[in-house]
């Protein structure tokens, strides 16, 4: 079936859900794919036939989603394995979220994030103890700490913007 | 400058060692990462990705890394110089076949190569000889930290960087090393080792990555998830797998020298007889008897100092870098002529394998790595 020059000699079936999937393939081409044992199958196609056999099952309603953004669809997604444009991720979320489930470790990042986000979120962090720190002042009338609680805050939200903008 | 000019010539290149040279040809990690607001290359139309290869190219160029380094459009690279390069391990299969709207960076060092509209944006790989994944996932993480400084990537918090491929998805990263295993093919193991491998949830592929055949004994071993495990987690899960697969191929070389010894030295003589005799020999059976010359190297048949010999081999005897020593297109039949032509004259001077008898104080062979760097 892969090679389709020599007779299949090696019949895989494989079980997806409650979906089942052939494979006949030739002695050389099953060594090439190392399908000696199915889970060793080559596993970027598996995934990928697995992608599809899900959302073939979820045809019926959400076959004509288009991104917005690109107007990549389910069924290019289908055809290419790959998606349009970074946008995809949030307008397929539902189809993707069993793919990424069953090909990674977990469903969120873990591991290295951009510098600028780093400091972003710390900054947004910073901004809250602040603004605490500055209602109280206020409620206590410790003018002094308050205004310098408001020149720091503000200082901050500047650089904020400022990534914001950039 | 071409790049072929560039590239540092074959005999010098397999000069370059490292840790566990005798089974680990080389390590590789690879950072997937896509600019913010450009689709992805494969969808994109060619006026978008020779965008993004502007904004791309200059910041990748500016790199210290990079200094004195190798910059090119893919539509500027001759068709024969971009196999070399996939035979050099340098740009994917994929890439090779891009041209304009495409790019290639290349460190001076040839140990940092940055692919620019592959199938993301940014195909970023810092190589190292032998085993260093560790190293190799420093230097690019120091690379990829420079370019975030001036390009905006597609990143979100709950998925990471964002990549064409949800396999790729989250870290973006792929470590992977290179193997040579002959004694686990000959010993009939391999195919274990490949299962065992696999429900770690790691890939074990061929030569050339995805899709290829294990040509010469020579396996791909790398991470399959990136979504959901930290950079340093992955990197040390595969180099917990590699520690076992080393180990096992060591053992299944003492075993075969110990218990079946004709077999192994049968294979190894056979293949120096054709290789050093053939007057017309393919690429696919030069790869797989050099692969059991390296072994006679390893197992003190042959002088240690002939690995590098065998390596440069390895890689001149391949299509492209054949054809590249002759100035007229050569048709395969004659590739196979010139390259048993080579091959007859490189090994002149290799004498005969010979077992190499049991040490004088014990039965133990030498853990070639060890010899190596004494």
């Amino acid at each position: 079936m892969v090679c389709k020059q020599k007779e299949a000699k090696v019949h895989l079936s494989h079980i997806v859900g409650d979906k089942m999937q052939k494979f006949d393939l030739c002695e050389d081409c099953s060594k090439a794919k190392g399908v000696d044992d199915p889970v060793g199958f080559s596993l970027a196609e598996l995934l990928l036939n697995l992608g599809t056999a899900q959302e073939s099952e979820g045809d019926g309603d959400q076959a004509d989603v288009k991104c917005p953004n690109c107007g990549f669809t389910r069924a290019d997604f289908k055809k290419a394995g790959r998606l349009g444009c970074a946008h995809c991720y949030t307008t397929f979320t539902d189809a993707l979220e069993g793919l990424l489930k069953s090909m990674h470790k977990g469903t969120r990042h873990v591991g290295k994030v951009p510098q600028a986000l780093r400091d972003g979120r710390e900054s947004s962090e910073k901004v809250k103890t602040l603004q605490k720190r500055l209602d109280q002042a206020i409620a206590t009338e410790d003018f002094e700490l308050a205004a310098n609680l408001r020149d720091e805050l503000k200082q901050i939200k500047g650089r904020v913007n400022d990534l914001a903008a950039s | 400058m071409q790049i072929y000019d560039f590239l540092t010539p074959a005999a010098e290149s397999c000069k370059r060692t490292g840790p566990q040279q005798h089974i680990v040809l080389s390590s590789r990690v690879r950072l997937a990462r896509n600019l913010k607001g450009h689709f992805f290359p494969s969808y994109a139309k060619k006026p978008d990705r020779v965008k993004a290869l502007e904004a791309l190219r200059p910041a990748v160029e500016a790199l210290p890394q990079m200094a004195g380094g190798f910059s090119e459009t893919m539509e500027n690279v001759s068709p024969l110089d971009k196999q070399i390069l996939v035979e050099r391990h340098l740009i994917s299969r994929e890439h090779a076949a891009k041209s304009a709207g495409s790019g290639l960076v290349l460190n001076k060092e040839e140990s940092l190569c940055v692919m620019i509209n592959e199938e993301d944006h940014l195909r970023m790989q810092a190589l190292r000889p032998g085993l260093q994944l560790r190293q190799a996932w420093q230097a690019i993480d120091q690379v990829d930290s420079t370019l975030e400084r001036r390009l905006e990537y597609a990143f979100s918090p709950e998925l990471g960087y964002l990549t064409a491929c949800p396999t790729n998805v989250g870290t973006g990263i792929r470590v992977s090393a290179m193997l040579h295993l002959p004694a686990l093919v000959l010993a009939e193991q391999i195919n274990q080792i490949i299962q065992a491998v696999n429900k770690l949830g790691h890939a074990v592929r061929g030569l050339y990555g995805e899709g290829t055949e294990a040509l010469g004994n020579i396996f791909q071993v790398s991470n399959q998830m990136t979504l959901g495990e930290s950079e340093q987690d992955i990197v040390e899960r595969i180099n917990k797998v590699l520690a076992q697969i080393i180990e096992s191929e060591e053992q299944a070389r003492e075993t075969l020298v110990e218990k079946k010894p004709h077999l192994i030295y049968n294979h190894i003589g056979r293949a120096y007889g054709i290789l050093a005799n053939a007057h017309s020999i393919s690429s696919k059976e030069t790869m797989n008897l050099l692969s059991l010359l390296r072994l006679g190297v390893d197992l003190g048949s042959f002088p240690v100092g002939e690995r590098a010999l065998v390596d440069e081999l390895f890689l001149l005897t391949q299509p492209a870098h054949l054809q590249k020593m002759f100035s007229e297109k050569l048709t395969a039949e004659e590739r196979d002529v010139l390259r048993a032509e080579m091959l007859r004259e490189r090994l002149r001077h290799l004498g005969r394998p010979e077992p190499k008898p049991k040490n004088a104080d014990g039965t133990k062979l030498d853990k070639p790595g060890e010899a190596e760097q004494s």
